[in-house]
């Protein structure tokens, strides 16, 4: 069986000529099905761009990214996007809502760009919305919700289509402590019930809670922590 | 995915933001309601002084003295002038009046007004000039030539001076001398430029007596038998009094057709709606870059937005189709509005002028200012659709 990602000299260079960016310099990584990786890094490391690239949010300079055994890079915009919708769930930092628009609808939006039916993505968001414990909260707005909350909401709207992988960037960078353990907790519900999770942290708390931490230092893999 | 959800995201995006909807509903209800009254108000403007120079008849020649120039001597235009128009040398000629203008201060009670045109004339002239009587009787060739101090008087001159009060049979002062108002004429209206109705007809013996003296007349009025004999009764008036003025080369009179002046007038007012049409343009432009703005404005802030939807997966043509139905929507309905709107505005007397509306600039504002909004809310959205994911969500 295949791996969920592999990864194999990926290079991404911002710019050109003397003021050329290189964010990330020949990165390999394989990540397994049902694996629970944390990614970590000083800022500038690449770390971003590596989890930008996984989710297809951004193409690489070169270097090929096979996700669930397809190579993503013979695809055009409009066959990523849908790549986005059926294998990603992608968790921003910011969370990333659309505002002024219910949790409901919110966690509805993939669903409705992947053609569910009404009735069948009302159920399927509310599964998600109760899997994050905010059935209580479906139709509050964005601006309605607490930092935690958003996040649970961008959890559920990321898993909501049940995806090969969730990504999540720094999903806790913007959260009190206790808005962050619950978070967390979600994310090792969802890694207990097999899904792969790949997350980016700056803190040691969190990467304690996957099975393998990988270092990346100057747009390369320094090291595996298991 | 199916139109109707997007379709569905549209109307939630533009319900979403009511205030951002409304500004820019607005600013199209502007632009078009504008467009459409400006161009009204100039054809109103127009087509009064038609109406009021139609009304006034169309086989009608005006002769009037030409200024004296030098080298050449100006014979006076005379009451015998006048007679000597209508006879068998001029078969299409029906009547030619004699005609004296003055100013004239009128009074009755303590009221007193002045009267912008005191005509002297003979009874055919109600006739060639359209004008008919309201109340009370017109004078007639007796009191011409018994010399009668007898007028008849404009609506403006009879609601002035007499107000709440039957003006035929009392006795009025002009310029201090006693005249017995007959009749009062049927209102013809204003012309946008000068009061039609602000006006006083006396026998010209009368007028001559009391108010002009004895000189030139102001004009003579002619009427011809129908308005296509209008050309032969002009060369048989210019042949008669060529022959009475001895005229060589230059005529020392000039004579102008109902025709002529419409033209004339036309010309002028046409400046007046070209005038109008250049700032309805401006003002069209103006509305055009106002909804150009809010369009930007409204899918540069959205941009974040569109980069979360193309992250959860949206293709790119849901995301255009979306901001095309949203401009759409946007467009459509202020658009419609401000033809509502501009309509309505036609529907009110503006400064003196009844607006009247052109078809054309109704269809010319809708169609210009929904094309920008579609324009500039599509484009823009295109644009940031096209952006990778990323790009759109870094965008502040």
């Amino acid at each position: 069986m295949s791996p969920v990602i592999e990864v194999r000299n990926l290079r991404k260079t911002y710019g050109a000529g003397d003021t050329a960016v290189h964010a990330l310099r020949g990165l390999d990584l394989t990540v397994e099905k049902g694996e629970y990786i944390a990614i970590m890094g000083a800022s500038g490391s690449g770390k971003s761009t590596l989890l930008n690239i996984l989710g297809c949010l951004d193409i690489p300079t070169s270097g090929t990214y096979l996700l669930d055994g397809i190579d993503t890079g013979d695809f055009d915009e409009e066959q990523l996007s849908l790549l986005r919708n059926r294998k990603i769930g992608f968790v921003f930092q910011s969370f990333n809502l659309v505002p002024r628009t219910t949790a409901l609808a919110n966690v509805e939006l993939p669903l409705v760009y992947a053609g569910v039916r009404r009735a069948q993505r009302r159920e399927r968001a509310l599964a998600a919305l109760d899997l994050v414990g905010l059935k209580e909260r479906t139709h509050h707005r964005p601006n309605e919700l607490s930092g935690g909350q958003q996040q649970r909401v961008a959890i559920a709207r990321a898993l909501v289509t049940s995806p090969a992988i969730v990504l999540a960037d720094e999903p806790t960078g913007n959260l009190d402590t206790d808005s962050s353990r619950e978070v967390m907790a979600i994310l090792d519900r969802l890694h207990a019930s097999g899904r792969t999770v790949v997350l980016i942290t700056h803190e040691d708390e969190v990467a304690a809670h996957a099975m393998r931490t990988i270092r990346v230092v100057d747009g390369r893999v320094a090291g595996v922590l298991v | 995915m199916r139109l109707v959800e997007i379709a569905a995201f549209a109307v939630r995006g533009l319900t979403a933001n009511k205030m951002r909807s409304g500004l820019t509903t607005l600013g199209i209800l502007i632009g078009v309601a504008s467009v459409i009254l400006l161009i009204a108000v100039g054809n109103g403007a127009s087509s009064a002084v038609q109406q009021s120079i139609a009304g006034l008849g169309t086989n009608i020649l005006t002769i009037s003295p030409q200024r004296a120039q030098q080298g050449s001597t100006v014979k006076p235009l005379t009451t015998a002038d006048a007679a000597a128009l209508v006879g068998p040398d001029s078969p299409d000629v029906k009547y030619a009046s004699p005609v004296v203008s003055a100013q004239a201060t009128a009074g009755y009670g303590g009221t007193s007004y002045a009267i912008s045109q005191f005509i002297g004339t003979d009874p055919h002239y109600f006739e060639t000039t359209n004008s008919g009587v309201a109340q009370g009787n017109l004078f007639s060739d007796n009191d011409i030539q018994q010399a009668r101090k007898v007028v008849v008087i404009g609506a403006t001159v009879a609601t002035q001076l007499f107000p709440g009060v039957d003006p035929v049979g009392k006795s009025m002062l002009v310029n201090n001398i006693p005249f017995t108002v007959v009749g009062v004429l049927a209102a013809k209206g204003s012309s946008g430029l000068q009061d039609a109705d602000d006006m006083a007809v006396a026998p010209l013996t009368t007028t001559q007596n009391a108010l002009t003296g004895y000189g030139s007349l102001t004009q003579i009025v002619v009427q011809a038998r129908s308005a296509d004999a209008l050309p032969n009764a002009q060369a048989q008036v210019t042949t008669i009094l060529n022959g009475r003025h001895k005229v060589s080369q230059t005529a020392d009179y000039r004579i102008l057709s109902q025709d002529q002046l419409l033209t004339a007038r036309t010309a002028t007012t046409e400046t007046f709606t070209v005038l109008l049409a250049s700032v309805a343009a401006i003002s069209l432009l103006v509305g055009g870059i106002g909804i150009t703005n809010i369009m930007l404005v409204t899918v540069t802030e959205r941009i974040r937005e569109i980069g979360i939807r193309k992250a959860v997966g949206a293709p790119r043509s849901s995301i255009l189709g979306q901001f095309l139905i949203e401009a759409t929507l946007l467009s459509l309905f202020g658009g419609a509005l401000g033809v509502a709107a501009g309509m309505l505005g036609t529907q009110f007397t503006i400064a003196g002028i009844k607006p009247v509306l052109v078809p054309s600039s109704v269809l010319l504002a809708f169609a210009v200012s929904a094309l920008i909004g579609l324009f500039f809310g599509s484009y823009p959205a295109s644009r940031a659709a096209k952006l990778r994911p990323i790009e759109a969500l870094r965008h502040e």
